[in-house]
């Protein structure tokens, strides 16, 4: 297959501050490709780059053949960018948004119209088409902000955290309409700081931190470079040390690694069963109370953990 | 092209749905503007606002127009108005005109009447040829440009009346000694008879404000001063408006999305620059058009008009990309902007004539496209047009195009998004 996407050595530099530390990676067409990392890890500056918005500090891409240096209107025309914040204009109409960024795309006259009204069923907004973004709910403008991102039938779509700050309806509704526009076609790059929206939706995922690409693969690939492992995760009460209790099972045995986040301490270890007994007990020592535990099966926030020793929520 | 039209469009769209923006920008200048006018006693009755205008007039003529011209100053519709004093010395009028103590000095020279009105026995005279004509000299004082032009309006009428009497006067002679209803024996007598009634005529044709006056009458409507300084007042604040749009939009993420659609960078602040011309325009033309069929508001030569209104838009739109390229986010604009606003609407002569002010605040003035716009449209109102306004458009478009140069390199500096 062949790639859409190639990224090679791309640096982004902001004084002393490097946001992207050289990261390469490629997108095959027709595929979904994740960029998973926690916030701040250097995703939305990638995408940033790759969508011509700002001049990479070194390094290059190219896009369906254009360089993102040399040829930015080339790779414009390829392209179409779901931004992270909805980039909206919200006195004017779902429908009206949609002709005014079709027009900037260069369609017009009766194909834009034709092309507004498809967009608008595939977002599911032909009823409200005609009301002022500022009603929507929030997941209803995140959909017209994917729309206009679909208008012009792009052949790569880059997707910046499209569900962030959503209800959980309509977050599977976005999740549906990637799936969908990829069953048409479409390759996508999807960036989320949410493993199961990378683990549902991705053929391949390229996990990012601190600006830098650590590890790149299908899901099976990556959770092999942990070996087997399984997620222990206790919830424990709101008063609890949670941070006492991760240190002290730190070095029990068959204990891989032990993090805490919010009102969860998660356990890596090779076999769930072989460790419950001793966490149960070393958290009864303590007088901390756990409410429940889930055993998970190798993961990509396994794979995470293993790779940087933080959760993806850190 | 096309995307340059459609962002600007789009934007006076923005504007007309944004409620807050039109109170400020439409009803504000609109309400400001009536309240002038009751102020002034525009809508009581009769008064101009302005009176005893101190003008010096130096007879040198001493014959039947020269003292035609000085009754007019001196007739009771203009007493209100007018301050008229004589004096027989041109260079001691020009004096006072200099010490700020009058508005305006006319010199009235010598031989004035027989240059329009040939005197007993000169066209008997086989020798006979028509004089060389001699103009009225108006002196205005630069500092109060107002008065100055409603002085030199009531004489420009003064002489377009004269000069259409003896055109009037001289094609139906020419015509009666053709048809031989003349005798050219008598020629002389029933000229001098014709010529007469030149001077007669003019003082009931000019009048300002008067129940009487004909539709040719100078008229100067103080509601055509202060309305336009409040639509220039808020003019500056649309095109702060206009500005802030940039750094909303790049806040709000529409200006990377812009940037990052298959658009140039110059197309989209241009495009955003267009809207702001637009979103002026739209503003001044619907101040001018509603006091004009609302309050009956004299404004003058539409050409002209409409000229002025998009010099003056550029020119402020000009320092409206100045304030949005020095500001980080739309606050700052908003309150920069609203501080140039009242600052420029003071220097500019929105709330007091310039002419109350000192010299050197008449020059500094001159940087505020208030300043220059509303000496414009107070030519257009005292009967001036299009081509009378050369330097205030002049002015504005130099302005402009400066100011926007410098905008656009502040810009190229600072990035219109992050880089």
């Amino acid at each position: 297959m062949d790639s859409i996407l190639e990224v090679k050595d791309l640096v982004k530099n902001y004084g002393d501050f490097t946001a992207v530390k050289g990261i390469s990676f490629d997108i095959k067409d027709g595929e979904i490709f994740s960029l998973l990392g926690p916030n701040g890890a250097g995703k939305t500056t990638t995408i940033s780059m790759l969508s011509t918005l700002y001049t990479p500090t070194s390094g290059d891409a190219t896009i369906g053949g254009h360089s993102i240096s040399k040829d930015p209107m080339a790779v414009k025309q390829v392209i179409g960018v779901v931004p992270q914040e909805i980039a909206l204009y919200e006195d004017l109409t779902a429908r009206e948004n949609l002709i005014f960024w079709g027009q900037m795309y260069g369609l017009s006259g009766k194909f834009l119209n034709n092309r507004v009204d498809e967009v608008l069923e595939q977002i599911g907004l032909v009823d409200k088409a005609k009301n002022q973004v500022k009603t929507y709910s929030g997941g209803m403008k995140r959909r017209v902000n994917i729309g206009v991102g679909l208008l012009h039938k792009p052949r790569l779509l880059f997707m910046d955290e499209p569900t962030v700050g959503i209800d959980p309806q309509s977050r599977r509704a976005i999740l549906d309409t990637v799936k969908n526009l990829n069953q048409q076609g479409m390759t996508v790059l999807y960036t989320t700081h949410y493993m199961e929206e990378a683990e549902e939706l991705s053929n391949r995922v390229g996990i990012i931190d601190h600006g830098e690409l650590i590890a790149i693969g299908t899901q099976d690939e990556l959770t092999k470079q942990v070996g087997h492992t399984d997620t222990l995760i206790l919830h424990i009460g709101e008063n609890e040390d949670s941070e006492a209790l991760a240190e002290s099972l730190k070095g029990l045995d068959g204990v891989l690694e032990a993090i805490t986040v919010d009102h969860e301490v998660s356990i890596v270890t090779h076999q769930a069963e072989d460790v419950l007994a001793t966490v149960v007990g070393a958290a009864n020592e303590r007088g901390i109370k756990i409410r429940s535990i889930d055993i998970r099966e190798p993961n990509l926030e396994a794979v995470f953990l293993h790779l940087t020793g933080r959760a993806l929520r850190d | 092209m096309k995307k340059l039209f459609l962002i600007g469009l789009k934007d006076l769209k923005l504007m007309f749905r944004d409620r807050a923006a039109l109170t400020f920008m439409l009803l504000a200048p609109f309400l400001l503007t009536i309240g002038m006018g009751f102020v002034t006693g525009r809508f009581s009755g009769g008064s101009t606002g302005l009176s005893d205008i101190p003008v010096v007039i130096v007879n040198l003529d001493n014959n039947q127009l020269g003292d035609a011209l000085v009754d007019v100053f001196n007739s009771e519709e203009l007493a209100d108005l007018m301050e008229p004093t004589a004096s027989t010395d041109p260079e001691a009028a020009r004096q006072l005109i200099e010490s700020n103590e009058a508005s305006a000095a006319i010199i009235i020279p010598k031989g004035f009447t027989e240059s329009i009105i040939p005197s007993e026995g000169a066209m008997s005279n086989p020798n006979y040829t028509e004089p060389e004509a001699v103009q009225i000299e108006v002196y205005t004082n630069p500092s109060s440009p107002t008065s100055a032009g409603i002085v030199k309006a009531v004489v420009d009428e003064f002489i377009s009346r004269v000069e259409e009497g003896r055109t009037s006067g001289m094609t139906s002679f020419v015509g009666l000694m053709q048809s031989g209803l003349v005798d050219p024996q008598n020629a002389e007598s029933e000229a001098q008879d014709l010529f007469q009634n030149v001077d007669q005529t003019e003082s009931s044709a000019i009048a300002l404000r008067t129940d009487k006056e004909g539709p040719d009458a100078v008229e100067f409507d103080l509601l055509a001063y202060f309305a336009p300084g409040m639509a220039l007042l808020f003019l500056m604040y649309t095109v702060s408006y206009g500005g802030r749009s940039i750094l909303a939009e790049r806040a709000g993420g529409t200006l990377p999305r812009l940037m990052i659609s298959p658009t140039q960078v110059v197309q989209v602040l241009g495009g955003k620059v267009l809207g702001i011309f637009f979103m002026g325009t739209a503003q001044v033309g619907i101040l001018i058009l509603a006091s004009a069929i609302l309050f009956q508001v004299k404004w003058g030569d539409p050409l002209g008009i409409a000229a002025l209104i998009l010099a003056a838009v550029f020119g402020a739109a000009g320092w409206g990309m100045v304030i949005t390229s020095l500001a980080r986010t739309p606050a700052q604009v908003g309150s920069t902007g609203t501080a140039f606003m009242l600052i420029f609407g003071i220097l500019g002569g929105s709330f007091i004539s310039l002419e109350q002010f000192p010299p050197f605040m008449q020059t500094i003035s001159k940087i505020t496209p208030n300043a220059w716009g509303l000496d414009g449209f107070t030519t257009l109102a005292l009967g001036g047009t299009l081509k009378n306004l050369t330097e205030p458009i002049t002015a504005l478009l130099i302005m402009g195009m400066f100011l926007f140069g410098v905008a656009v390199l502040i810009f190229n500096r600072n990035g219109l998004v992050q880089q």
